[in-house]
């Protein structure tokens, strides 16, 4: 593939799936004949009939419980939330049904959807628009989490996504959709459970993920004219965390910076940092920044708005902070 | 006590059942009605636990539809007062009593319990234990059968979806959202509700402002009727032109089934506001001992053969009880399992 947009790459793992698979659908708001408020679906409709690309009214908990409904007795939805927000209003259907049905029937019953849309802060949304529900729907069993961050992941994520048996939450980044990439051309699948190592460095870890990840690299190349080494991982799975991954990282850098997009209060950084201390305490030579948005609505106006979510000059002086201390 | 709504007549002449038809029809509101007493004392004797809703009174409900359905083939959905459909759908009551004992050989293996009976085997989509949380699901397994036939053109998908809800799922938004759905895709499904004038402690007509549900259909272009619920034979024939409809592609039915519990709404629940002349009218409506008398006079059945079908039942549920005091705890090394798919 040419140059390919980060929604065309979500597309194209939708188009190729919904080929591979007759029992793949999608449905959501104007999905079908507006294509997608970020054109994810465009034009998708003409090919596979109003059926297996549904536009739905505007009734988040019904259209998500229908999905569930609909993946138990064998079909594959795939529900986009035309902005994850919205999916405040499926919470029940997500977390009771999505997420608990499969372990509350004894195994009765397999769940098998996807839930994927655009999330994060974008730019002057409001805060209604700037969401970031991965950090309310960590606590739910039974769902897996990820979040994609460039236009390869997206695609080979979203397939792989797509094909998996339990329900997914497939985050988006709404300022992400427009960045362009080279694809493979043939057919590929990423696992949902591996971190990425997206710079490999010895002095730092940074964990971060979605746009965050882009935040990070703008710092490490700052950062490495001034002769820092850091090390940077892209989570990609939210939950479970790939905490293999992340702690070979630990050994070899003994510092970390999570870099993250929730509020910082029971944010996926508050998870990851415990779990680091949990499993990985005795490698640590400091303890770990946290450098997250602020715990407030996200503010319109577009200052307020870039002080609410971290910023890579934020991530350079966290960098040489750490890389200073004395152990 | 409020003025009571009259129940809408029903020529049970009209209707040609077949001895057979009418002892099987017996058999399960006997299965229901045992199945729950049993429930009762089990519960007061500290073998089952949390909230445990019984269906006593409403047995021609469950009877009157799922008996009109192709139970094993077409779908069921319920809510936490799910034990009789369970039953009806064909779940084996020994199955329905061990999950109530949390036991390993329950129908969701001891991890659902009274609320959150399953059974993929019976097409049974489940106990849901929020009220109308089960609406949407049922709703989509209908939209699946919709798919496969015209999506997949799979012309042997012709399965129809019995959705089960109460008078208090009726005034929640998933109510209206299917409705609206399924009456815009044609869905084959039949919306039960079965309105037995209580939730909980919320009183029907202080919580609506039309308290005929079924007139609700309506604003969606849906067909809508209300039905006898203390008459087993009104139920069945609602439900039969509503399962025909929805077979043949010609979408939705809202049924509303006017009924009664005859005990609290939980085990746990002291039923103190319903009035006694209220729940008095009611029992004088069982539904029941009116299906007896009917096959009585009918000559469908006589005592004896009653008598027959109930010491069977009270069989099948002394077993149910034996095979679930006797069946393992789930093992604690499997507290795990079946959180994801990967579980088998």
């Amino acid at each position: 593939m040419a140059e390919t947009f980060f929604f065309e790459a979500l597309r194209a793992a939708v188009d190729e799936e919904m080929e591979h698979d007759p029992s793949v659908f999608v449905l959501g708001e104007d999905v079908g004949h507006y294509g997608g408020s970020y054109k994810v679906t465009k034009d998708l409709y003409k090919k596979y009939g109003e059926l297996r690309v549904l536009d739905t009214p505007i009734a988040e908990n019904s259209f998500t419980g229908m999905a569930v409904g609909a993946a138990m007795t064998g079909l594959r939805p795939i529900i986009e939330g035309m902005n994850m927000g919205f999916l405040l209003l499926a919470f029940n259907q997500i977390a009771n049904n999505a997420g608990m049905l499969r372990y509350t029937s004894g195994g009765n019953f397999k769940i098998p959807i996807v839930i994927r849309g655009p999330g994060g802060v974008g730019k002057q949304l409001g805060a209604e628009h700037s969401q970031r529900l991965e950090a309310y729907f960590q606590a739910v069993p039974g769902l897996r989490i990820v979040a994609c961050s460039t236009p390869y992941n997206a695609k080979g994520l979203l397939k792989s996504a797509i094909r998996d048996d339990n329900p997914v939450l497939f985050f988006e980044h709404v300022l992400l959709y427009n960045l362009k990439e080279e694809l493979p051309a043939a057919e590929y699948l990423l696992p949902l459970n591996k971190a990425e190592v997206v710079r490999q460095g010895k002095d730092v870890t940074i964990l971060t993920y979605s746009r965050m990840r882009h935040h990070a690299m703008q710092a490490a190349k700052i950062l490495e004219k001034d002769g820092y080494d850091p090390e940077v991982i892209d989570l990609i799975s939210l939950k479970p965390l790939d905490l293999e991954t992340i702690g070979a990282s630990v050994r070899k850098t003994h510092r970390v910076i999570v870099v993250e997009e929730t509020m910082k209060t029971g944010g996926i950084g508050a998870e990851l940092i415990a779990s680091i201390n949990d499993r990985f305490f005795d490698e640590l030579d400091a303890p770990v920044i946290r450098l997250a948005s602020q715990d407030i609505p996200t503010p319109y106006n577009g200052a307020l708005e870039r002080l609410t979510i971290v910023q890579p000059e934020q991530i350079v002086e966290a960098v040489q902070k750490m890389v200073a201390l004395q152990v | 006590m409020v003025q009571e709504r009259i129940l809408p007549g029903f020529q049970a002449a009209q209707v040609q059942i077949t001895k057979a038809e009418g002892l099987c029809l017996y058999e399960d509101m006997v299965l229901g009605r045992f199945f729950e007493d049993k429930c009762a004392e089990m519960y007061y004797l500290g073998k089952m636990f949390g909230f445990v809703h019984l269906y006593n009174g409403q047995e021609a409900v469950s009877t009157g539809v799922i008996q009109a359905m192709r139970p094993g083939e077409d779908y069921v959905c319920s809510t936490y007062r799910d034990h009789v459909h369970a039953l009806s759908a064909g779940v084996p009551a020994k199955e329905v009593m061990a999950e109530l004992f949390g036991k390993a050989t329950g129908c969701s293996k001891g991890r659902g319990g009274s609320m959150h009976m399953f059974s993929a085997e019976h097409r049974l989509l489940g106990g849901y234990a929020f009220v109308a949380e089960g609406i949407p699901v049922a709703t989509g397994a209908a939209f699946q059968t919709k798919y496969r036939r015209e999506a997949l053109g799979d012309e042997t998908a012709d399965q129809v979806t019995a959705c089960f809800f109460g008078d208090g799922a009726a005034n929640n938004g998933q109510f209206f959202e299917c409705l609206n759905m399924a009456a815009l895709w044609k869905l084959p499904i039949i919306y039960v509700v079965e309105n037995n004038k209580w939730a909980i402690g919320m009183a029907h007509e202080r919580a609506t402002s039309q308290p005929e549900i079924y007139k609700k259909a309506s604003v969606f272009g849906m067909a809508g009727v209300e039905v006898d619920g203390m008459d087993v034979l009104a139920v069945r024939a609602a439900a039969t032109e509503a399962v025909e409809r929805a077979r043949s592609g010609e979408g939705p039915t809202l049924i509303e089934a006017l009924t009664y519990r005859f005990r609290g709404h939980s085990l746990a629940d002291p039923d103190t506001l319903r009035a006694k002349a209220e729940k008095e009218l009611w029992f004088a409506r069982d539904p029941i001992k009116k299906f007896a008398a009917y096959l009585i006079e009918q000559n469908l059945a006589d005592q004896e053969e009653l008598k027959a079908i109930e010491r069977k039942i009270q069989a099948v549920i002394d077993e149910a009880v034996k095979v679930a005091e006797s069946s393992p705890e789930p093992d604690p090394s499997e507290l795990h399992r079946f959180v994801f798919a990967e579980d088998e």
